[in-house]
């Protein structure tokens, strides 16, 4: 194995100590350590898996590291993501990261990506001089993309992926071996995975891969050791086992088996059915449009609301719009904070419980408004997707007009 | 007799079994004798009668894509591996608890 570069930058008198424990061994040496002083590497995510690798990874001395996330530090995060903490919490999970890793080793240099990685921006990010990325996403759509960029560009791709106490740690470099596509040519469809009950991870999991993935991507930067090209390494924390199986290059693959150009960047949203991040605007029924949905009059509204029915009348209009007119009774939750939530628990990144979403009872008959009536519709198909019963949701037809038309004449309406 | 070891993701329709024995020649009949033991794993690695392409299926560290897919002999003491496609700390998940595929969402 050759190392991936051969450029070499100057250690200080400080520097050579602080390295000292990896500059006598003979696979580091001074030499080693002035490459990985000269070395980029990229890590998408500083969540679970991100954490430790940023953490070694500033430590070892890697000179320029990127990082990719547009997440806050959220206090349910401290379980596993130790690169954050409690008093970070509410922040950048980049502005987090990068002053735990500058106070661990403040001779490197962060550069941080605050934006979500899409196909519209990830070649230019992975096209800022990186000499390997490092996979520490957590959703589909993302691994897909990190993958097909990477195999475009030709940089390798160490991947570690975790799910309750097990953990899968490769090295996708499609110039030297196969790529992800080549082991998982496609997702499983979004129906075909577990529900919450079994999702969830061992916090130490994190650790124990991403960890790993640290080792490799230091070896590739080394030239030293055997990569994980073309393995794949299964790891049961229950069972304590590992186990390495072959994983080979499939010459009919839809990316790394056709020319660097012709890889095109799709919509791995649709390609994978799920979101990849909170903000998309992905949905897997197009919005309200091929849903049958039941709807009421503001008549209807008024009744439940003197009547005391057991209904939920929710708005879902924008706050600002609150305070221009409301109807009493209400449960406010904006469109976009639906949508925010829906996205997180689609993508595994959120239970329902720790969404806004736990405000609204599952078994009970909703009626959702907005000014005119497509944002409340819109918000009736994202709660379809996530398990709410389509029978019991009603939009309100015509929403806070038709209420100041048919009902409230002294309301203002715009 | 074969094992076929089952990973977490799948354990769910298993009983919570981990290590299965399952009777067979052939990869696809120890793949029949396990979704007869465990009827609610069928449409998790069939779709009709194909297996789903996106499930990997290894014999020892070799998967069976390169040697003869399902028609792959096994031995008596081979072990089998379903390895899963993971993609983070929580799984993309359903609410509403639904099980399976009647209901693969669209695409």
């Amino acid at each position: 194995m050759t190392s991936l570069h051969q450029r070499k930058a100057d250690l200080s008198k400080e520097e050579v100590k602080r390295y000292s424990r990896h500059v006598i061994m003979p696979e580091v040496g001074m030499e080693g350590q002035r490459r990985l002083k000269a070395s980029s590497v990229l890590l998408i995510g500083t969540g679970g898996l991100g954490s430790p690798l940023a953490l070694y990874l500033a430590a070892a001395g890697i000179g320029r590291i990127g990082l990719v996330d547009y997440d806050l530090v959220d206090f349910t995060n401290l379980q596993r993501q130790v690169i954050h903490g409690v008093s970070t919490v509410g922040l950048s999970k980049l502005e987090s990261a990068e002053a735990r890793m500058l106070d661990l080793n403040p001779d490197i240099e962060v550069v941080k990506y605050n934006e979500p990685l899409m196909s519209e921006n990830a070649l230019r990010i992975f096209g800022e001089d990186w000499d390997v990325v490092i996979d520490g996403t957590d959703n589909f759509p993302t691994r897909y993309l990190v993958n097909d960029a990477c195999v475009k560009l030709g940089i390798p791709n160490v991947y570690g992926s975790i799910f309750r106490f097990e953990g899968q740690l490769s090295v996708f470099h499609a110039d030297e071996g196969p790529c992800y596509r080549c082991m998982f040519p496609e997702p499983p469809p979004p129906g075909l995975v577990p529900s919450c009950a079994e999702g969830g991870v061992l916090g130490i999991l994190p650790g124990t891969i991403g960890t790993m993935q640290a080792t490799e991507a230091i070896k590739l930067l080394l030239g030293i050791g055997d990569p994980m090209i073309g393995r794949m390494m299964l790891y049961d924390a229950l069972e304590m086992s590992f186990q390495t199986i072959r994983v080979r290059k499939d010459p009919a693959c839809p990316v790394c088996g056709i020319a660097a150009e012709e890889i095109q960047l799709i919509d791995y949203e649709q390609f994978c059915g799920m979101p990849a991040h909170d903000h998309s605007e992905f949905s897997s029924v197009d919005e309200a449009d091929e849903l049958d949905i039941k709807s009421v009059t503001v008549h209807d509204v008024r009744a439940a609301l003197e009547n005391g029915d057991d209904v939920l009348v929710i708005d879902v209009r924008d706050p600002h719009e609150w305070d221009i007119s409301v109807i009493d009774g209400t449960l406010k939750i904006p469109k976009p904070d639906i949508q925010l939530a829906k996205n997180g628990i689609q993508g595994g990144r959120r239970l329902w419980e720790e969404t806004i979403l736990k405000d609204i009872p599952k078994d009970k008959t909703l009626y959702l408004h907005c000014r005119s009536g497509v944002r409340s519709a819109d918000s009736i198909a994202f709660l379809s997707e996530i398990g709410y019963d389509l029978e019991k949701m009603y939009n309100v037809e015509g929403g806070i007009l038709a209420w100041a038309d048919e009902i409230d004449p002294a309301m203002p309406k715009y | 007799m074969a094992k076929i070891r089952i990973p977490t993701p799948l354990r769910a329709y298993t009983d919570g079994e981990s290590n299965i024995e399952v009777a067979g020649d052939t990869v696809a009949e120890a793949l029949g004798d396990l979704v007869a033991q465990h009827p609610d794993l069928r449409a998790h690695l069939f779709q009709d009668d194909q297996l789903r392409n996106f499930v990997n299926i290894f014999i020892g560290d070799e998967d069976i894509r390169f040697l003869q897919g399902l028609e792959t002999e096994i031995n008596s003491d081979d072990s089998l591996r379903i390895i899963p496609s993971i993609a983070g700390g929580n799984p993309p998940i359903s609410i509403g608890g639904k099980q399976i595929a009647d209901e693969e969402a669209p695409r």
